[in-house]
């Protein structure tokens, strides 16, 4: 079953459907129940290596439906330090748990102050509202 | 229903073919005859006859009935068609056939490029390549050689695509060894023009297009594109995906694009869709001749026609011969049917996809309320808001009326997105039957939704589980281990 839709209070989100739970200088990001809906349920990930350096607002993997194929989008920059191997191995686990299981990668934050740009859950929803 | 391979018994044969007496075996090395038989499924003729005769009829066709894929152009194929591409002059002519005993079907070539230069506005054709994909590839390999010519080639990476495009813009930029410039498209359904000024500069290649876009829509702002693309000294190539749009009304040439590849199979109504042949010429404007595929089909001062093979600036041979001939044969008479008409052609394939918009645009949510081409798309997003019913459950209801659904998902930047076509084969009652249906769904779906959730009811099979089936592929039969001999 795919979960209820819910977008929790203590994260920061991009508008491009992505979320990121900040752990001092370190963040988990993922995508957000909006994203994993339209996709539809999940049949791959694609993740970016440990190690690799990542950008804001730029793709860091791809995740794939059997709709379409679709670029995740980096809502901070920084080094990657884990990828969450339990989606690699079953990628449904993200329309199952989008923000708790189902998180993607985590990384250590080059830039810290890039989390001033992001949105507050109240400012994502206004940009659901225009979908 | 039983695959071939489980009606088959030990023994059973289609025909028995008296055995040869007396005959020497045949002069195979030892090394390359089988040690077993091939395992091949053992029925009599009829078994074999109605196993495919049912197969037949759980398949859905243009025959069928009306099939509105949004931007596949599944327009009629007319039986004439089938009829001249059987003549054995067509039909049993060898690819290596002396030129001198092939000059109908080369003839028949060059007439078909003729004919393309015109419908493009272009000054030069390759029939070679076997899709609109490989079209595509062509021709971003036209862009490189063209630029390694002009000193330009380190310098010039980029090529720039829409966010509607079609996949295979961005995998075959990828495959050319280009980089993507996405850009954005406005409120209109035109390229955001604001947006492009900022990405096209010296190291631009191209910008591929699809005119008429996925959307259905004619980008108001051509003309100011081309300025921006050939200001900045780069090429500029049309995805003719949507060409049945503007056959004899406008012309990619005169629109500032100095490629386009044609789709026969679509515009030219070449059966497809099931993996069968497809056609993907290139058209391109006098200063890309030089580096088109050879063989080149031409015509001869003697009044012959031959291949010519003396281009040394040629990227090469990109598919066997002269591309596929059976489609060149059919795209030839499907444009010799319409003759100097062929603009009509056009015109209605558009005027059915306003008249089937405007029949639906107020059950539907459509995100860009303009005259469309010869498709649009519609959204599904306020049904789904409102009823939970997806584009994708519309689509499989439509299945228990009958129709083949459209496109759906796609083009990527409309949510629950429905992407209609009905090409200017159907007629007016097929149309309302259709738009019937449709508007019956959207009231389906606010009385039951159930109804939608569970479709298709009546057809062979129901749901798939395509998330299985991406998943989890079986493409090929499980044979038992074989037997110890």
């Amino acid at each position: 079953m795919a979960a209820v839709e819910s977008y929790p209070d203590d994260l920061k989100y991009h508008e491009e459907h992505d979320w990121a739970r900040i752990e001092g200088d370190e963040a988990v990001l993922g995508i957000t129940w909006f994203a994993a809906d339209a996709l539809g349920e999940l049949v791959h990930f694609e993740p970016p290596q440990a190690g690799a350096t990542i950008t804001k607002d730029s793709s860091y993997g791809e995740v794939e439906s059997v709709k379409a194929v679709s670029d995740v989008i980096a809502p901070l920059s920084g080094e990657v330090l884990e990828v969450n191997q339990k989606v690699v191995d079953a990628p449904e686990t993200v329309n199952l748990d989008p923000y708790g299981d189902g998180w993607l990668i985590r990384i250590r934050m080059s830039n810290a102050s890039e989390t001033d740009a992001l949105l507050d859950v109240s400012a994502y929803k206004t940009v659901l509202a225009d979908q | 229903m039983k695959l071939i391979y489980e009606k088959s018994q030990a023994g059973r044969r289609a025909s028995v073919i008296p055995r040869p007496e007396g005959l020497p075996a045949a002069d195979v090395p030892e090394e390359l005859r089988r040690a077993e038989p091939p395992r091949l499924p053992e029925v009599p003729e009829f078994e074999l006859v109605r196993h495919f005769t049912e197969l037949s009829t759980r398949n859905f066709g243009i025959d069928n009935g009306f099939y509105p894929l949004g931007s596949c152009t599944m327009k009629y194929n007319p039986r004439v068609n089938e009829r001249l591409v059987m003549l054995p002059g067509f039909a049993q002519l060898h690819p290596h056939q002396e030129e001198d005993g092939a000059q109908g079907a080369l003839e028949l070539e060059w007439r078909l490029q003729e004919i393309l230069m015109e419908v493009t506005g272009l000054d030069a054709v390759s029939l070679q390549p076997a899709a609109g994909s490989q079209g595509e590839l062509t021709g971003l390999m036209l862009v490189r050689a063209y630029f390694e010519d002009q000193g330009e080639s380190e310098q010039r990476r980029k090529v720039v695509i829409p966010d509607t495009a079609h996949g295979t813009n961005p995998a075959s930029v990828t495959m050319a060894g280009y980089e993507l410039t996405p850009v954005r498209t406005d409120a209109r359904g035109n390229i955001d023009v604001e947006d492009l000024r900022g990405k096209v500069d010296e190291h631009t290649a191209a910008l591929m297009l699809t005119n008429p876009s996925t959307l259905g829509l004619f980008d108001e702002n051509i003309e100011e594109i081309k300025e921006i693309f050939h200001g900045a000294g780069a090429l500029m190539y049309y995805d003719g995906a949507n060409l049945n749009a503007v056959c004899g009304i406008s012309r990619p040439g005169d629109m500032g694009f100095d490629i386009v590849h044609i789709n026969l199979h679509k515009t030219f109504s070449q059966p497809h869709g099931g993996g069968g042949p497809g056609g993907g010429p290139i058209a391109v404007r006098k200063i890309l001749e030089p580096y088109l595929p050879v063989p080149a089909v031409v015509h001869k001062e003697d009044g012959t026609f031959a291949l010519d093979y003396a281009r040394p600036k040629s990227i090469g041979k990109v598919r066997g011969f002269t591309g596929p001939f059976g489609v060149f044969v059919r795209s030839y008479a499907y444009i010799r049917m319409y003759g100097p008409l062929l603009r009509e052609m056009s015109e209605t394939a558009v005027l059915n996809a306003n008249y089937v918009l405007a029949r639906l645009k107020d059950a539907y949510d459509l995100p860009f309320d303009r005259l469309c081409m010869h498709e649009f798309v519609l959204s599904a997003r306020s049904l789904k808001r409102d009823h939970g019913a997806t584009a994708l459950d519309v689509a499989k209801r439509l299945m228990d009326y009958g129709f083949h659904p459209p496109t759906v998902y796609f083009p990527l930047i409309v949510p629950e997105a429905l992407m209609i076509e009905p090409t200017e084969t159907e007629t007016k009652e097929t149309l309302d039957a259709f738009c019937d249906a449709m508007l019956a769904i959207a009231q389906e779906a606010a009385d039951d939704v159930t109804l939608l959730k569970e479709a298709p009811h009546d057809r062979p099979v129901r749901r798939l589980d395509e998330v299985r089936a991406a998943k989890n592929p079986v493409v090929k039969y499980g044979f038992e281990p074989a037997p110890v001999a």
